[in-house]
């Protein structure tokens, strides 16, 4: 008896990409604005990127409906933190919650495609970088999402990190500048919504510093 | 007899209800669009049996609460029974009697919640949702699907409406529509569906919705022009053709 198959799909990409760069004392964090589906644009001026603290912010690609209960989900976790222990999650913990939420839906997962940035209780910037079900690590940059695959080779060439085989291990965070940093940003989104279709239309950066947090939008090519 | 239910079954075993597989009686395109005093909706009163277009009066534009107006495309029934949740809703907002209600945002929250929870357990309400509103002024326009993506924007369109409508409105739409405009821009929209979209039908509601309240209008039809060039001597650039 051959197994009847679904008509429809519980998952969707709804496209996009996020880029996160960890620098000595900030972090940026910055993701487009596009969603869309299957050849359509949905809407131009959708955030993908989420405040889960104070030193904290998660960018998020993906099926769309999946990454808003994620963001849920992590929000209220941090509610209770705070009500418990009556502070902040500090970045690095909140990077193992994510890790764990995403995890528990191992078998029916979130389809998000993550990228966490941050200050480390030492005030430097920390990134992390996650699959669908959890599988975390701390890095010096990382792209994920539709056009995650145009970024990397970039930064890799750009950032010039140090080998991770390195012993001692080497600290991954970048030695340029806050400026320099966000202007590299804004070249990997210009050239990813070149030959992306689902990037495009504008770019959110945050960034992360021991002032504060700083939003600036850019526009990209809306075709 | 129990070996043809399993096989019509998704995923499942022994105590699990039937699950929506595929839509029956549905409902095309929605539109909806900001203007200057709020939100204008419009949707036609088809009810398609697959390539039937069995019911002609089905009203997809609704009131919800005070505030907001909900259209939908997609399985009617799945729409009805949303209905009836959301009046359990608003009923519930109005016996605490607080002087307070249920905003567009809050009820779009709500819809989000719900289709996506469905969608969850693989059991989805099939149908695109378009909420809007006006409250405090501030006006509201959103759009759900029946996997719970959901965003707000100042122009939404449910099925095909986002590829035949959503390029006019990113053409045309304007903060500033008065009334009137609105009406003609989403008659435009309308009109294009009519002539592209074989399951539309050609009698609309359209549907307004200001800080004052909330009318839908009567049905009525749209002028349709056949007398277009390319219309008179189709085959004219494909001799053979039909």
């Amino acid at each position: 008896m051959t197994k009847e198959h679904a008509n429809w799909s519980p998952y969707d990409n709804n496209g996009g990409t996020c880029v996160a760069i960890a620098g000595a004392d900030y972090c940026v964090i910055a993701a487009d604005t596009r969603m869309s589906t299957g050849y359509s644009i949905l809407t131009r001026d959708y955030s993908k990127i989420s405040k889960l603290a104070d030193k904290s912010f998660m960018a998020s690609s993906g099926f769309q409906a999946d990454v808003k209960a994620l963001q849920k989900v992590l929000s209220s976790r941090h509610l209770i933190y705070q009500h418990q222990h009556n502070k902040q999650m500090s970045c690095p913990a909140m990077a193992q919650l994510l890790s764990n939420t995403l995890y528990y839906k191992r078998f029916f997962p979130y389809y998000a495609f993550n990228v966490l940035g941050g200050l480390d209780s030492e005030g430097k910037g920390c990134v992390f970088t996650y699959d669908a079900v959890g599988s975390y690590e701390r890095v010096g940059y990382s792209a994920q999402g539709s056009g995650a695959t145009l970024i990397t080779p970039f930064l890799d060439n750009q950032l010039k990190s140090p080998s991770p085989l390195l012993l001692p291990a080497k600290d991954a965070v970048t030695p340029l500048s806050e400026a320099e940093a966000v202007d590299l940003v804004k070249t990997c989104f210009s050239s990813a919504t070149e030959r992306d279709i689902y990037t495009g239309d504008s770019v959110e950066i945050i960034i992360l510093n021991a002032n504060g947090v700083r939003r600036e939008t850019e526009q990209l090519r809306k075709d | 007899m129990v070996s043809s239910q399993n096989e019509n079954r998704l995923l499942s075993s022994e105590g699990d209800s039937q699950r929506t597989q595929y839509p029956y009686v549905t409902g095309t395109s929605v539109i909806g669009i900001k203007y200057k005093d709020g939100i204008l909706m419009a949707a036609d009163m088809g009810g398609s049996y697959g390539s039937t277009i069995r019911y002609k009066s089905v009203e997809r534009l609704k009131q919800v609460g005070k505030h907001s107006l909900i259209g939908a495309s997609g399985e009617i029934s799945d729409f009805q029974e949303i209905l009836r949740y959301l009046d359990e809703l608003i009923l519930h907002d109005n016996m605490w009697d607080d002087g307070n209600s249920l905003g567009p945002k809050e009820v779009h929250n709500y819809l989000t919640r719900v289709m996506y929870n469905r969608r969850n357990k693989f059991d989805p309400l099939w149908n695109s949702l378009i909420l809007g509103g006006v409250k405090n002024g501030k006006k509201y326009l959103g759009s759900v699907s029946m996997i719970g993506v959901h965003f707000e924007d100042d122009h939404v369109a449910t099925g095909f409406g986002n590829h035949l409508a959503r390029p006019i409105l990113r053409e045309e739409w304007r903060e500033d529509l008065t009334f009137e405009e609105g009406v003609k821009l989403l008659e435009k929209c309308m009109r294009n569906l009519l002539y592209r979209d074989r399951s539309a039908v050609n009698k609309l509601q359209i549907a307004k919705i200001t800080e004052e309240g909330l009318t839908i209008s009567q049905p009525y039809s749209l002028k349709t022009f056949w007398n277009f060039a390319a219309f008179q001597n189709p085959t004219v650039g494909a001799e053979g053709s039909w």
